[in-house]
This record gives structure tokens, C-alpha cells and sequence, in this order.
């Protein structure tokens, strides 16, 4: 199945202004860079600099060597010029990484300015809100909240070369495990060169008591970010996790390729969020993050659920599938998503969901936003092998068109080895509708509000998935990437 | 209040208003009717400025401003309401959020300051008590799943709501049962007032027994072919539009 809608000529809505960047700026921290380029020496030096094991460059160097043997994925729905991969730096760090801040007050005070520019007050955000933060600039960890209190209650929750050398059994039992390095190009990319990123193992029975976030941010220029993450929930253990990030601006694309590995085992519950508005590119297309992310969740214990939310508004590109390996049996896996594309922003994202256990449910909710020349494509699979009995699928799959130079595409694929399998799928495109627009314009609603009130109705469904605070901020940013959208 | 003077207006290009002529006092409710085609939509749609309807001559004088020069959302903020023929649904936005949108836009034009939701809300059952209306319509999103008699009466509630100084009333009756009729009918004299005018456009005259018009309008290609009181109404009803085709008359008693 395959269907494909371009927005219709309008009379009111088709023409974009341009909102700018909000986020474009660059923090003047002095960064400790390798020069460009990828070669074993490389890997080496990243892994020796890290201070890994033995076994951890070995890792490394094999995925690096499959890499090798790996082009990149073209079967997308993008368009993308070819990317230069020895013209991209694999590592940078803040230079204050060798004193490393032990709490907030240590942390550069350039640095807390920055997220405070984003409207991120870490400390407040904190205190307010109860979260614990690892906050990833660059490549390095510098600041981690709450700490104790988790500790108390048996999570672990900090970046992950801290946690190669505080928990390097746990690491050594969980990494690639969920995603190996051959999964795909850029899968193999990140476990060769993968900087840094978050380490969450919430153990049996404990439900982690507070939500853990952790904001990424991509700074010093033409540097690729390989965030690796992994989360692990023992039997009975529930976390919610968010992540979210903002990047300044630039000409040069940027190379994004992080993996994340969730595993659940018995019982056990990750709910996992997200909300990405990295630079999308200015209104003619130039720069921008390519953002090519393997997110993968294993729903290896009976009943457990893997829930991933996403908002994604950002990056010049963006391919993306989180997904859930539903083994387990009873086990669920949910999807809910809002991806928006405006001006020359093109997204190829969707999930997959794999159904081997018994009894195993999954659930899909994906909003499209399409505006300016934006490109918008579902792609989702979902797939009940031969012993999945009495395996359940639901998939809607909305697209909403802005303007008449964008288009929305959707590519639903379904495989079923078991006849006692139930896949439903509903796909609708509608667009902003003229009389929507004058509908709310005609109560003194002003056109911008209107456009924000009627896409945010239409993410509703996915907004409610999201914690309170996050639905708050994945609101406001869908308000600043329309704004001026129409008019 | 509402003067309109030889108004030309086209849609897609094809003339629909060709010299129309109209002038509302203050508290005054005037209906306008006639054929299918006659352009009374169109009329609603030019006073409100929506996208695609062109003036092509005349001007718009509404409280002694020339209302074809503002936005349509500034034209609501001065207090042009459009009860639509067709209410539009918003799916995922709750109805109350919307409103209160719609009020504090239009309060922050005129220099008002803005309510909040427990001001808001005080207002909201205040206008549902007088209109007689259930507020289960409140935790709904805008019009979405309404059936037609409880979107015409969303619309009279959003009036209420909004206070308007010039309410157009598009076809408020069609699609409605008797009962539901006779609601809306209700909610709309509760909001006249002398300092509110109304036009009521409708193809039938039974709207007109619940809400009787101190001026009756017949609109016939495009132009006012003949205007009278109430009793007008009343001969159109017996006779149809047909006679104002063989010349008509130009003005009946009143």
C-alpha cells in the first residue's frame, strides 16, 4: 500500500513567511576537536580518550569495520546530496571535561546561560519540576541532578561513560543488544563513534520517582553527534524518560546519527518521550541538522510496554522509526507521534512494530504537518510472525497539509504470518481548511493563532501522551515553527 | 449603524451582488430573503470579508467606518458576528478554549483587558442560563460531532458570548426541526437590544414568526428588489418569489 496526496491549490492559505530560528546561536566554549575525518586511528583515539576497556574498543572497531561495508540507506523518502564522511569531525568535548563539574555550580556558567537562552533553566527546571537532568552538550556530560535521591532508590541514572566504568557488567550486558552495530549504516556509524549519552537502569520493582530528562544540545561546528543511549527496566520497574533538544545555528549540515536501546523486562514499563527541534535549515533549505536516529525498544519480559512519544519539529532532515520488538508475551508497544515539515524540511519517519509473543498489542498514532516545501512521509511496519497468536494492531496515520508547495506521504507496511491476527489502519490527509481559517478569523481570532489552534487540535491525541510539561513546551514550539507560516 | 451602498461583489470572478442598497439602525433586525442564488449568502460573507469575495463598487459603512478596508478578525473585533450557515468543525479544540480565544482577541482590540478562566467561565453560565442551553456543549471541541440543531445553537451562543454590534444570521434555520427552531429563535430575541442590529437572511419565512423583523428585504439577482415590514414576509410566503420576476413591486406597505 502505498497513497500519496500534494497539497491543492488554495486562495488564503498559500503563502509562507518565515519564522526565524529562535534557538540560533553559538555558546563560546573552546572545544577539544578531532580533526575531520574516520579511520581506526580514530575509533582509538576516541575510545582511549574515553578511558574505555579492552573490550569496548574492540566493540568499536567492529562495528567500525562492518561500517565499512555498509552504504547508506536510500530507499527513504528523502532527498539528501551524498554525505561526505571523512569531512566530518567525530569528536569534541568542552574542554572543562577533565575537572569534571560535580554539581551544578561547577558547571560553566556559560554553559547554564545557554540553556536559560532556550528557556531551559536547569536548577529552576529542577527544583520546579522534580527532574533529575543530564545535560549532553557536545559530546561530554556536564551536569547531572538528583542524583542521591535516585540513587536512594536504586536507579541509576547517568551518562553513559560514567557508566562503562561504574557499571561496566551492566553496559556490557545490554549494549547491542537491542540494536547491534550492523543494523544499519548509521547504527554501525554510532557504535564506532559514539561520544557519550544517557545510562538509565531502573531495578526490580522500583518505579522511578521522578521523571528522568535529559537535554541534548549540539554545539562547535561541523562536529557529528553520536549520542548512545540505553535504558534498562528490571521486572516490575517503570520510568518515564524524556528527551529534548534545541541547536544553534549554522550553515554547515550537521550529521546526527544516535541509537537508543530500551529493554524491558517482566512486568516492567518505559515510557519513553521526546521532543526535537534541532535547526531545521533557514527558508531556502541551506543547513540544518540531518538527524538519522535508530531507536529501538525490546519488550523482552511478558507484559511489559514500551511507549514512545515524539514530537519532532526540528532538523533539516530527519529518519527516524522508533520501534518496538514486542517478544514478551501480552507485551505492548505503543507510537504516537507529531513530525512537522516547513520550508525545505524533509521527515521519513514512522515506526515499527514486531510481534512475536502471544497476545502482543500495538497501538500507532502519527500526525503529519506539512507546510511551506516541506516533505512529510509515514513509513511504518508492522509485523506479526508465525507465533504471534491473537496479536493486535492499531494504526491512524493523519497528515494535515498547510499551504499548496508541501506534501504528505504515507507508507504502511503490514506483515502477518498469523491468521488470528487483527490489523486495522486508517489514514486521513485533510489541510488547514479555508473555512476553518475563517471561521476563527471571523470570531477576532488573528491568523497565526488560528493555524497554532487548529494544528494543535489536531495533535491533540498525541499531546495527551506527553507529560505535562513537555506537552506544554511541544505546544509552544509548534506555535514558533508555524509562526508566520500563513499569511 | 449599517449602510451599504450600491454594492457589486463577485465570486470566482461571476458578479453576485449587483448595485445592493441597504441601511440598518441601530437595534433594528432586519430580514433578508429571496431565492436560491439571490446572493444572501454572499452578502453575509462580503460584510464578514471572506477570502474569494470581491467588492468590485460600493462601500460598507459600518459605525461611520468603511468596514471593506479592515481584516475580516478586525472586523469581528469591531463587532461584525457571522452566524454561519454551515459552522465549522475544529476537531481536538475544546470549545471553551476556543471561545475564550475569540473573546480576549476581540477584549485586547478594543483596550479591554483579558479574563481569565474562572472570569470566563462565570460569564460562560451566565450566557447558558439566558439561552437556556446545556453546558455539555462547553467540554466538546469546536462543532465536531454537533448535530445541525446544536451547532445553530452553538453559533446564538457564541453570540451571546461575543456581544456583537452587527449579527448576520445566515440561514440560521435550515436544517433545523421545529423544536430546535423555536430554541434559536428563542436564544436570538433574548440578544436583541437596542444597541445590537441583526440580519437575518433565510429562504423561508417561518423563521420570521419567532423572530419578527422590523424590516423585510427581498433580494432578487443580486439586488434588493423590494423591502417592507414584517407582512412582507407573510406574501412571499403565500406567492412565492416568482411575481418579482415579471417586474415585481418596488416597495409593499410599511
Amino acid at each position: 500500500m502505498n497513497s500519496e496526496q500534494n497539497a491543492p491549490d488554495t486562495t488564503s492559505v498559500d503563502h509562507f513567511v518565515q519564522q526565524k530560528y529562535r534557538h540560533g546561536f553559538v555558546t563560546d566554549i573552546e572545544s577539544e576537536t578531532v580533526p575531520p575525518g574516520l579511520n581506526e586511528d580514530v575509533v582509538r583515539w576516541i575510545s582511549a580518550r574515553k578511558g574505555e576497556p579492552e573490550w569496548l574498543l574492540e566493540w568499536r572497531l567492529e562495528a567500525y569495520r562492518r561500517w565499512l561495508d555498509m552504504q547508506p540507506p536510500d530507499w527513504a523518502h528523502l532527498q539528501i546530496e551524498p554525505i561526505d564522511f571523512q569531512a566530518i569531525s567525530y569528536f569534541s568535548a568542552p574542554k572543562s571535561d577533565k575537572d569534571r563539574p560535580q554539581s551544578l555550580d561547577d558547571v560553566d556558567p556559560k554553559l547554564l546561560e545557554t540553556y536559560d537562552k532556550l528557556g531551559v533553566p536547569l536548577h529552576e527546571r529542577a527544583r520546579l519540576a522534580g527532574v533529575a537532568v543530564d545535560a549532553v552538550f557536545d559530546s561530554v556530560s556536564v551536569g547531572t541532578t538528583f542524583r542521591a535521591e535516585l540513587k536512594e532508590a536504586g536507579v541509576i541514572f547517568c551518562s553513559f561513560s560514567e557508566a562503562v566504568k561504574d557499571y561496566p557488567e551492566l553496559v556490557k550486558k545490554y549494549l547491542g543488544t537491542v540494536v547491534p552495530p550492523r543494523d544499519n549504516f548509521f547504527a554501525a556509524l554510532n557504535s564506532a563513534v559514539f561520544s557519550d549519552g544517557s545510562f538509565v537502569f531502573i531495578p526490580k520493582g522500583v518505579r522511578c520517582p521522578m521523571e528522568l530528562s535529559t537535554y541534548f544540545r549540539i554545539n562547535a561546528a561541523e562536529t557529528g553527534q553520536f549520542e548512545r543511549t540505553l535504558i534498562i527496566a528490571e521486572d516490575k520497574s517503570y520510568v518515564s524518560y524524556l528527551e529534548g533538544c534545541t541547536a544553534p545555528m549554522r550553515d554547515e549540515n550537521q550529521l546526527h546519527a544516535a541509537v537508543v536501546e530500551l529493554v524491558t523486562l517482566e512486568d516492567a514499563e518505559i515510557k519513553y518521550s521526546t521532543v526535537q527541534n534541532w535547526y531545521p535549515g533557514d527558508e531556502n533549505g541551506v543547513g540544518g541538522i540531518y538527524n538519522f536516529v535508530t531507536k529501538r525498544g525490546d519488550c523482552r519480559g511478558d507484559r511489559s510496554k514500551i511507549s514512545w512519544t515524539q514530537v519532532e519539529t526540528g532538523s533539516a532532515i530527519t529518519w527516524k522509526y522508533p520501534s518496538c520488538v514486542l517478544r514478551g508475551e501480552r507485551s505492548v508497544g505503543e507510537f504516537y507521534s507529531v513530525a512537522l515539515t516547513n520550508n525545505y524540511q524533509q521527515a521519513d519517519t514512522g515506526t515499527k512494530m514486531i510481534h512475536i509473543g502471544r497476545d502482543t498489542r500495538s497501538k500507532i498514532i502519527s500526525k503529519g504537518i506539512s507546510a511551506g516545501k516541506g516533505q512529510n512521509a509515514y513509513r511504518g511496519l508492522v509485523r506479526i510472525s508465525k507465533r504471534a497468536e491473537n496479536a493486535r494492531n492499531f494504526t491512524q496515520c493523519d497528515s494535515m497539509l498547510i499551504g499548496k508547495g508541501c506534501g504528505a506521504h504515507t507508507f504502511p507496511y503490514i506483515e502477518v504470518s498469523n491468521p488470528t491476527a487483527k490489523v486495522e489502519h486508517e489514514a486521513t490527509t485533510s489541510r488547514i481548511g479555508e473555512d476553518q481559517l475563517f471561521y476563527c478569523l471571523q470570531r477576532g481570532i488573528s491568523e497565526e493563532d488560528a493555524v497554532s489552534m487548529i494544528v494543535d487540535g489536531f495533535c491533540k491525541q498525541v499531546f495527551r501522551e506527553l507529560p505535562m510539561e513537555f506537552a506544554v513546551e511541544a505546544k509552544a514550539l509548534l506555535e514558533v515553527s508555524l509562526e508566520g507560516a500563513v499569511g | 449603524m449599517l449602510e451599504i451602498k450600491n454594492l457589486h461583489a463577485t465570486v470566482g470572478g461571476k458578479p453576485i451582488l449587483k448595485g445592493l442598497d441597504l441601511k440598518i439602525a441601530s437595534g433594528e433586525i432586519h430580514a433578508v430573503m429571496g431565492p436560491n442564488g439571490a446572493g444572501k449568502s454572499t452578502l453575509g460573507n462580503v460584510i464578514a470579508g471572506r477570502d474569494g469575495y470581491e467588492v468590485t463598487a460600493g462601500e460598507v459603512i459600518y459605525q461611520g467606518k468603511n468596514l471593506l478596508e479592515l481584516e475580516p478578525e478586525e472586523r469581528a473585533c469591531e463587532g461584525v458576528f457571522l452566524a454561519f450557515q454551515y459552522p465549522v468543525e475544529i476537531p481536538g479544540v475544546n470549545n471553551t478554549y476556543f471561545l475564550r480565544a475569540a473573546l480576549n482577541a476581540q477584549r485586547k482590540y478594543r483596550g479591554q483587558p483579558e479574563l481569565d478562566s474562572m472570569q470566563f467561565l462565570k460569564l460562560v453560565r451566565e450566557k447558558l442560563e439566558i439561552l437556556h442551553i446545556s453546558d455539555d456543549l462547553l467540554h466538546r471541541a469546536v462543532n465536531e460531532g454537533f448535530s445541525g440543531g446544536e451547532k445553530k445553537r452553538n453559533e446564538i451562543f457564541q453570540m451571546a458570548v461575543l456581544e456583537p454590534s452587527l449579527a448576520i444570521l445566515d440561514e440560521t434555520d435550515s436544517g433545523l426541526d421545529i423544536d430546535a427552531l423555536r430554541l434559536v429563535a428563542k436564544g436570538v430575541n433574548r440578544l436583541r437590544s437596542a444597541d445590537r442590529s441583526m440580519i437575518v437572511v433565510t429562504h423561508y419565512q417561518r423563521l420570521l414568526d419567532y423572530i419578527v423583523p422590523d424590516a423585510v428585504h427581498v433580494l432578487s439577482d443580486g439586488k434588493i428588489v423590494a423591502s417592507g415590514d414584517a407582512k412582507l414576509a407573510l406574501k412571499l410566503e403565500d406567492e412565492g418569489y416568482s411575481w418579482l420576476e415579471d417586474g415585481g413591486i418596488k416597495a409593499v406597505a410599511g
